[in-house]
């Protein structure tokens, strides 16, 4: 089980929490044109690195916020929590 | 190679069975190869059995990080079924239940291939109409489907909670008769022992520390146990894919994630094929010894890890609880967990890269079993004459960038949608 500490509530268990992906994918600026390329790395393509990881996950069954997590994805430490925007 | 056989058996008996041959060698790598397979898995193995058999290439090496067999060959649920919708997805694996027929012959290595039947349960009308859509097209693509009503489910699987105010009722299912299971490991084993026996090397304890290209085109790999040279390298190491991409300095349409299976302990036989609940997210047969096979969705999140967290499972036996109350009592014996390439649409990818002489077989999602055999033998072909075989053109790489998703089941990475 991941305890999962949200930046705006604190600790909580893994189960009050969806998850969201890749946290670092930012989406192509709207009202410009957009390649296929750009729109393909936005969509579908992902590092999924073995390690450290930042990632996004959504606080469904507490607070409702979204936030970013750094977790390493062998073994599951979680350094970081923080807000999207920080 | 010594053949196996009842005669071989008591030969064997007379001396303890302490003189059979080893199955395979344990070679060192030699300097150059036609064709290195990196990751000895069910995939890599058969890729590298076709490869020999089909297109007589036998200068073929299999890479191996640990042992063959150790990674999702032997972590799966042994399921082998067709009941696709669209033509890639149903051809391709129907090829591969026609070699799965001849399997155990054709390696001289019992699989225990066992057609004992799936039946995927529907709990709405709508569910049952989109499941009499997906027999038809099954069936015009030559797959045994049977549509069954709630009466003829209840008949195959009477111990299921058939009352009519639960959660999800049983209105119904679809069944294909010709699925089945088999033993993993054999499979992984058979194929090693024939490719062996063709000339092929078996490298195991060797990880892929880096790759070699020059102008476009692959020449080589470097190795925990020297650099190796080869002019076509297949990668088929599901699980491990965006890993190598990584050193490969390429991006691709996959996550990586865990799976979780377990199995309680062994009862007398009380359920004869396998049984999909989708709204439970939950999946069930019973092993040869008893065990009752089970398994769910993902975890749910990146992960590299080769175990599992509590919450999954917990979630899975709810599931499995709900529609057989029996499972209640009976105790769990072992939970495992694998980690899988899900590919953003669920489906896989068999094709050339963008370097040439780098071969790609990932992307299996829920579902790399039972495509163990069909998907080296179009592998070995991609490899052997450098171009698709018409049963993997759908599973391109570019699919995703031209936007020919393959989404059988919208599945893939992201379960947190649904």
């Amino acid at each position: 089980m991941l305890n999962i500490k949200c930046p705006y509530c604190g600790d909580r268990s893994q189960k009050e929490f969806a998850y969201g992906g890749d946290g670092t994918i930012t989406r192509p600026k709207l009202n410009q044109e957009i390649s296929d390329e750009e729109w393909d790395n936005f969509v579908y393509l992902r590092k999924s690195p073995r390690g450290k990881h930042i990632e996004l996950w959504h606080h469904i069954a507490g607070c409702r916020q979204w936030f970013k997590v750094e977790r390493d994805t062998t073994t599951h430490e979680i350094f970081r929590t923080f807000k999207p925007e920080e | 190679m010594q053949k196996y056989s009842v005669f071989s058996l008591i030969k064997n008996a007379f001396s303890n069975h302490e003189k059979w041959d080893l199955a395979w060698k344990d070679p060192t790598p030699k300097k150059e190869y036609d064709v290195v397979i990196i990751g000895g898995g069910g995939h890599g193995l058969a890729t590298a059995y076709y490869l020999a058999k089909e297109h007589q290439i036998t200068n073929v090496a299999v890479i191996e990080k640990g042992w063959i067999g150790g990674g999702n060959i032997g972590r799966n649920t042994t399921i082998i079924r067709s009941n696709f919708m669209y033509d890639d997805n149903a051809k391709f694996n129907e090829f591969g239940m026609n070699l799965w027929r001849n399997m155990s012959q054709e390696l001289n290595f019992n699989v225990m291939f066992s057609p004992r039947g799936i039946i995927n349960l529907a709990h709405s009308d709508a569910q049952m109409n989109a499941y009499a859509r997906r027999g038809n097209s099954m069936r015009l693509n030559g797959i045994d489907a049977v549509l069954l009503n709630r009466e003829e489910v209840k008949k195959i699987i009477p111990m299921a909670d058939f009352s009519e105010d639960v959660r999800y009722p049983i209105f119904g299912g679809l069944a294909q008769p010709s699925a089945g299971t088999a033993r993993h490991d054999a499979v992984a084993w058979g194929y090693a022992r024939q490719a062996d026996s063709m000339g092929v090397d078996i490298i195991q304890n060797c990880e892929v520390t880096g790759f070699d290209i020059e102008a476009g085109k692959i020449t080589g790999l470097r190795t925990s146990r020297g650099d190796i040279k080869s002019k076509k390298i297949g990668l088929c190491v599901a699980g491990s894919t965006n890993v190598l991409a990584e050193k490969l300095n390429m991006t691709l349409p996959i996550e990586t994630h865990l799976l979780q299976a377990c199995v309680s302990e062994p009862v007398k036989p009380v359920l004869d094929g396998v049984v999909t609940f989708g709204a439970g997210h939950f999946y069930i047969s019973q092993s040869d010894k008893g065990e009752m096979v089970m398994g769910g969705d993902l975890d749910g999140y990146n992960s590299y890890a080769q175990k599992g967290n509590l919450p999954t499972i917990q979630h899975v036996l709810t599931g499995g609880v709900a529609l057989f109350p029996f499972l209640s009592r009976l105790k769990m014996l072992r939970t495992w967990g694998g980690i899988m390439d899900m590919s953003m649409d669920g489906s896989p990818i068999i094709d050339k890269t963008h370097i040439d002489g780098l071969y790609l077989n990932c992307g299996w999602c829920y579902g790399g079993f039972k495509s163990v055999p069909s998907s080296g033998w179009t592998f070995a072909h991609t490899i052997a004459q450098d171009r698709v075989h018409e049963l993997n053109e759908g599973f391109s790489l570019n699919r995703f960038s031209k936007g020919y998703l393959l989404d059988e089941k919208g599945l893939g990475t992201k379960t947190w949608i649904s």
